[in-house]
């Protein structure tokens, strides 16, 4: 088997280590989201939430934990969006002509930066849970140690596949500009409706029917469904509305992320194979 | 001869401008052949056609016998290539540029390691193996990715421009060095709009101009083609000095050249210049000023293109502008 997007990959995560002030706001970012928005968010929501008449017997999920898979989204879609600009740097330091030049197939430069993505956007899953932990998010409450580990495992699994698409559709797009200017404005403009949009940080239930229409096709909201199936469960309460998963509904939002990675990657792959840069 | 590199009727445009209008040349085993031309002429183009960064879009190329169009990975196993541009990552060190490169390539791991070490001590760089590139100093860095290109023991090491924008010092090192490497075996097709980088390297040369292959040899057939001896001759009465010189058995030609005339000699121009001094000044024609040499390729590249190598005017700027939108 060829190897060789291992290269890319192992270079690309030299690269992470080395530049010190990407490496720490990678790292401190999302922290920084759930201490700050977090703690600030929650403790108004929780105030008006408590005003929502539940069933008795039951005890809402506290917004901190709601919105702890959100942030968790959140990150991801920001890291992987923004994945592909590395491609930008080769390109204009010429890295990307000896990667060209080179018997390697295309594709696996596609793969490396790709796989360097989802390896960062799975630290910060990880240090965004932890941190959570710390913090009072009560994920996995009541889980035995097993349950925990096939959470983590499903979650990790939702957020690579997500992950993925966003890398390829960065890369595709990345490959196609020439101006880090037009790649950050593209990618910003991405950034705003796809986060706004999705259940990431409110229940979509109170959209008008439009913005809902959008959140359906929006992949975030899938992945952040994942995630809170994995971490809270299937039946709970949040911001005084009743969410309830079945393990369909889960893998129709797996499958979802797997076609529209599959969609990227098609558009990533025409777009590397016809790429030409002298 | 074997030829490693067979290029035919190569022709590329980028839309409406022609930056290669029809080439055809071989490259023997072994040599150094050097494509000499000023900005522009055409050279980086034909280049990365021939390393299959550039697809093909008129004409047959074949490089080390694998046709560049449909045996595009033959061809970029055969090949090391090293860029007009500096192609390095300066955050990665010495080794590690060399560890990826051998990398992508597909090189064993023992091999590869093997390897490396004998390319830090080609290129004087052991010392600095742990250093990052971005700390070498512009010939180190030159030398690095000179390494690089070898690294995977090429049939054939493209280098575009090798020595520009570095200095006298250093450009004379990084000949010295190509010059070891050829002799070690590997074929070097070389660009370059510096004549003397041409003329002290290559075993053949092809000047290239617009496009066009302008003349192809040796350095010694092309000053050859012009004469034996040139002579440059500044007067206000052209006509009747070109007519006096013309009579002489020992001159070969006399053409109109940018500042006045140029007498190319059959015959040894230190012994042939005083009488013609002498015989001009009994008919009245009144010297400006007159030079004897030997011709260079500088002469060569304005004898057969009426433009001197070193001046690119206003014509030559444009043209590379183009070039440059074209991409």
């Amino acid at each position: 088997m060829n190897t060789a997007f291992l290269t890319v990959y192992w270079r690309d995560m030299i690269r992470f280590r080395r530049f010190k002030p990407m490496l720490f706001s990678t790292l401190v970012q999302p922290i920084l989201w759930m201490a700050f928005f977090g703690i600030g968010m929650s403790s108004n929501f929780d105030r008006f939430s408590q005003f929502v008449k539940l069933p008795p017997g039951i005890e809402s999920v506290d917004y901190l934990t709601f919105m702890a898979a959100g942030v968790i989204a959140m990150t991801t879609l920001f890291t992987s969006l923004f994945g592909g600009i590395s491609l930008l740097f080769d390109k204009r330091w010429g890295i990307m002509k000896e990667m060209l030049a080179s018997p390697m197939p295309r594709t696996h430069i596609l793969w490396g930066i790709s796989l360097s993505g989802v390896t960062k956007a799975l630290i910060q899953a990880a240090l965004i849970m932890s941190f959570g932990l710390l913090i009072g998010v009560k994920f996995f409450s009541g889980y035995s140690a097993v349950e925990v580990l096939i959470s983590l495992l499903g979650i990790a699994i939702f957020v690579t596949v997500f992950s993925l698409g966003f890398l390829f559709l960065s890369a595709g797009i990345t490959m196609r500009l020439e101006s880090m200017e037009g790649v950050q404005g593209i990618m910003t403009l991405l950034t705003m409706p796809l986060f706004f949009s999705s259940s990431a940080l409110y229940p979509v239930e109170g959209f008008p029917s439009w913005l809902r229409a959008i959140s359906v096709v929006n992949p975030l909201t899938y992945l952040v469904k994942g995630i809170r199936y994995f971490a809270i469960g299937e039946d709970f309460f949040a911001m005084g509305t009743h969410y309830t998963y079945s393990i369909y509904d889960v893998l129709l939002s797996l499958g979802f992320l797997t076609i529209f990675a599959l969609l990227t990657y098609l558009f990533a792959w025409v777009t590397f194979r016809r790429a030409v840069v002298t | 001869m074997n030829a490693i590199i067979e290029v035919e009727d190569l022709h590329h445009s980028y839309g409406d401008f022609t930056a290669v209008n029809g080439i055809s040349f071989r490259v023997h085993t072994g040599e150094i052949f050097s494509f000499l031309g000023p900005n522009g002429a055409g050279k980086s183009t034909t280049i990365n056609i021939l390393t299959t960064l550039l697809p093909l879009q008129r004409g047959r190329v074949r490089v080390n016998g694998y046709d560049v169009r449909k045996e595009k990975k033959r061809v970029r196993e055969s090949i090391g290539i090293v860029f007009q541009d500096e192609v390095l990552d300066g955050d990665l060190t010495v080794w590690e540029t060399l560890e990826f490169h051998g990398r992508i390539y597909g090189m064993p791991r023992a091999e590869r390691r093997e390897r490396i070490e004998e390319m830090l001590k080609l290129a004087d760089l052991e010392e600095k193996t742990e250093e990052r590139v971005k700390y070498l100093s512009g010939g180190m860095r030159r030398r690095l990715e000179i390494a690089r290109g070898l690294m995977t023991r090429p049939a054939v090491l493209f280098l575009d421009e090798p020595t520009l924008g570095l200095d006298p010092q250093t450009r004379y090192r990084i000949w010295k060095y190509i010059e070891k490497v050829n002799r070690e075996g590997t074929t070097i097709f070389l660009t370059t709009h510096y004549m003397e980088e041409a003329d002290s390297l290559s075993s053949r040369i092809s000047i290239i101009d617009h496009g066009k292959i302008v003349i192809t040899g040796t350095s010694e057939e092309l000053k050859n083609s012009i004469g034996k001896d040139l002579i440059y001759l500044e007067t206000v009465n052209k006509e009747k000095a070109s007519q006096i010189i013309g009579s002489f058995s020992e001159v070969r030609g006399v053409r109109d050249s940018l500042r006045g005339l140029e007498v190319s000699l059959e015959a040894d121009g230190q012994r042939f210049l005083p009488r013609l001094i002498v015989s001009l000044e009994k008919e009245g024609v009144e010297i400006t000023s007159i030079s004897l040499k030997k011709p260079t390729l500088d002469d060569v590249f304005l004898h057969y293109t009426g433009r001197e190598l070193r001046d690119e005017g206003p014509q030559g700027k444009k043209v590379a502008m183009r070039r440059r939108r074209g991409r």
